[in-house]
């Protein structure tokens, strides 16, 4: 590893980091223009063209603003707080590959800020340490209303956690039985990389139709990518999970009490999460960067490109259901929460472990007591 | 399965008005000081003074405006007119008239007990001041010119709607004389100068009918 390779590395994570808050600011306009669409408004349109620079322009505003520490914060916390927003989300980010690597001059390039082999255990890590920022700032804040939303956030991430690790499990545990590989993995390249191809050889008499189906872990695992993504949507506290900042119950719940950038971190922390997680769930379930690049039909730098054309479109699919989610359905009660986390969906991500295990089983090792 | 079938009913709504709004349609907000929406005709917006078509003050000075308005923000002080320049047709005209903008609730009953029609209200929705005095409309304001048209108090602000202000008596216009059925669809109001063309409203029948 020379002096290149150290700046390749460079310039891979800053890339990233420029790549996800470019998508984060189009990201929050796109929320506030979707949802006007549903609720028949216009929406933002008087910075830039619709308004797309309306995000640039609230983040310049909250850049200048004063920052107002009330007396009674615990200081060290309370000035921590948004940095461990912040920093857990870029690092979820990192894991996702954007792409098969590019070679460059005998040297490989993965399009990914970092391959680890325990991809997925760090980002459940990196999502569980975000939920310490909003339980630290709630119980720095010195304050009821922030002080609610912590221990509203405490209890709401473990709840989901939980169910999210295990419907992770199932996707690992099939991943590991792709054609070609004898055993399992944390790494999400290598998750990737075993969605490719088409289901075609998988069940016998279907095969003329499993030809043209990609080779994605939704179809097998269509039960753990819904309670993925309902646990997806509570980790990142939006709308109808958004107890933790309920507006009309708590004020702001856990950030009532900063302001200016302090703030704008939190803010952007929200909406890097939600891409974040959307990106993971396309990664794991429809087939990460895989689709058809068209080589020698497409010039090469567009076959190059595609991939990513592919993740960021899987990617805004999954956003758009979010932000759909947001505009229809009320805020679910707290007893409904738990109710739906600990009574619904952990059995439920537990039943289908059983079951997908018992099939991988079958077809892995064949009937037992039989031959 | 009721749960899930109430799920779908709910994103249905919400996913057809998102896509009707994706292409610009159905959305009911404007770009407001640029785009103004449509006022009813019988909208209820600031007052305004009117005229005859000869040039001459509708208002009487009788008060009873001022009598009838539940927040008692019209002062009224009449006179005698002058022999020699009469601004009235009567005996007397309303020489101090005031009406306080920050107590009027637009109720309306000033123009219903107006025995002239002097005092109507136009469309004219926009009336921010930057001190209470200013909120204090006084006749300067209030009283249309003789040409018909009315001083607009911000007439050089690009996004002011000047034509609200030529409403002048739409309220009137729309309503049938003291309510009484008999006088629907005949124009039973005193014209004013300018551009007072409107058609008299339709009698109750035609309103209702498919193409009324």
């Amino acid at each position: 590893m020379d002096w290149i390779d150290l700046l390749l590395v460079a310039v891979r994570v800053v890339g990233v980091f420029v790549l996800l808050l470019l998508l984060t600011v189009v990201n929050i306009w796109m929320e506030r223009k979707v949802v006007a669409d549903m609720q028949s408004r216009l929406g933002p349109m008087r910075a830039g063209p619709w308004g797309i620079l309306q995000t640039v322009a609230d983040g310049l505003k909250l850049f200048f603003k004063e920052h107002i520490t009330p007396r009674k914060v615990d200081l060290g916390a309370y000035l921590l707080a948004p940095f461990l927003a912040v920093v857990p989300a870029f690092l979820i980010f990192m894991m996702v590959p954007l792409g098969p690597g590019l070679e460059i001059g005998g040297r490989s390039l993965p399009l990914q800020g970092a391959d680890l082999n325990i991809g997925l255990l760090f980002i459940l890590a990196m999502s569980s340490m975000a939920v310490y920022a909003v339980v630290l700032a709630g119980w720095s804040s010195g304050s009821k209303y922030p002080l609610l939303g912590g221990v509203r956030a405490t209890a709401q991430a473990i709840s989901y956690e939980a169910a999210m690790g295990l419907a992770m499990v199932a996707v690992v545990m099939f991943s590991a039985t792709a054609p070609g590989v004898d055993s399992g993995t944390l790494s999400l390249a290598e998750i990737v990389e075993r969605q490719s191809g088409t289901w075609s050889g998988a069940v016998g008499f279907l095969d003329p139709v499993l030809g043209y189906i990609p080779r994605w872990n939704v179809f097998p695992q269509v039960v753990a990518f819904v309670i993925f993504f309902i646990a997806a949507v509570a980790e990142t506290n939006r709308a109808p999970f958004d107890l933790v900042e309920a507006e009309q119950e708590i004020v702001g719940g856990f950030h009532t009490e900063y302001s200016g950038i302090r703030f704008a971190m939190f803010f952007l922390a929200e909406y890097i999460n939600i891409f974040s997680m959307c990106a993971i769930a396309a990664t794991l379930f429809l087939g990460g960067w895989n689709g058809p690049v068209w080589e020698g039909v497409v010039p090469g730098w567009m076959s190059a490109i595609l991939p990513v054309v592919w993740l960021l479109l899987k990617s805004y699919v999954l956003v758009v259901v979010f932000f759909w989610i947001r505009a229809t359905l009320p805020r679910l009660r707290y007893d409904q929460l738990m109710t739906l986390g600990w009574k619904r969906l952990i059995p439920l991500s537990m039943l289908w472990l059983v079951i997908s295990t018992v099939v991988i089983g079958f077809r892995h090792f064949g009937l037992p007591f039989v031959g | 399965m009721g749960m899930f079938s109430d799920l779908w009913k709910g994103f249905k709504v919400t996913g057809s008005i998102g896509l009707r709004g994706l292409f610009g349609k159905g959305i009911v907000t404007t770009q407001y000081p640029k785009e103004m929406r449509e006022k009813p005709v019988r909208f209820h917006g600031r007052h305004v003074l009117n005229r005859y078509p000869d040039g001459m003050e509708k208002c009487i000075g009788c008060e009873l405006c001022a009598g009838a308005c539940p927040a008692r923000c019209i002062y009224v002080r009449g006179a005698d007119n002058p022999p020699e320049d009469p601004q009235s047709p009567g005996e007397r005209f309303g020489y101090v008239y005031e009406i306080n903008m920050l107590r009027c609730i637009f109720c309306g009953l000033c123009v219903e007990a107006c025995p002239t029609e002097a005092i109507t209200m136009s469309h004219l929705f926009e009336m921010s001041v930057t001190n209470r005095s200013d909120a204090i409309h006084t006749k300067d304001e209030l009283l249309m010119e003789k040409d018909g048209s009315v001083p607009h108090v911000y007439s050089e602000d690009p996004f002011a709607d000047l034509s609200e202000l030529d409403a002048a008596d739409g309220w009137m216009r729309a309503t049938s004389p003291s309510g009484v059925a008999a006088y629907e669809g005949e124009k039973m109001w005193q014209d004013t100068p300018g551009s007072a063309s409107w058609e008299p409203e339709p009698d109750q029948e035609t309103r209702d009918s498919p193409d009324g």
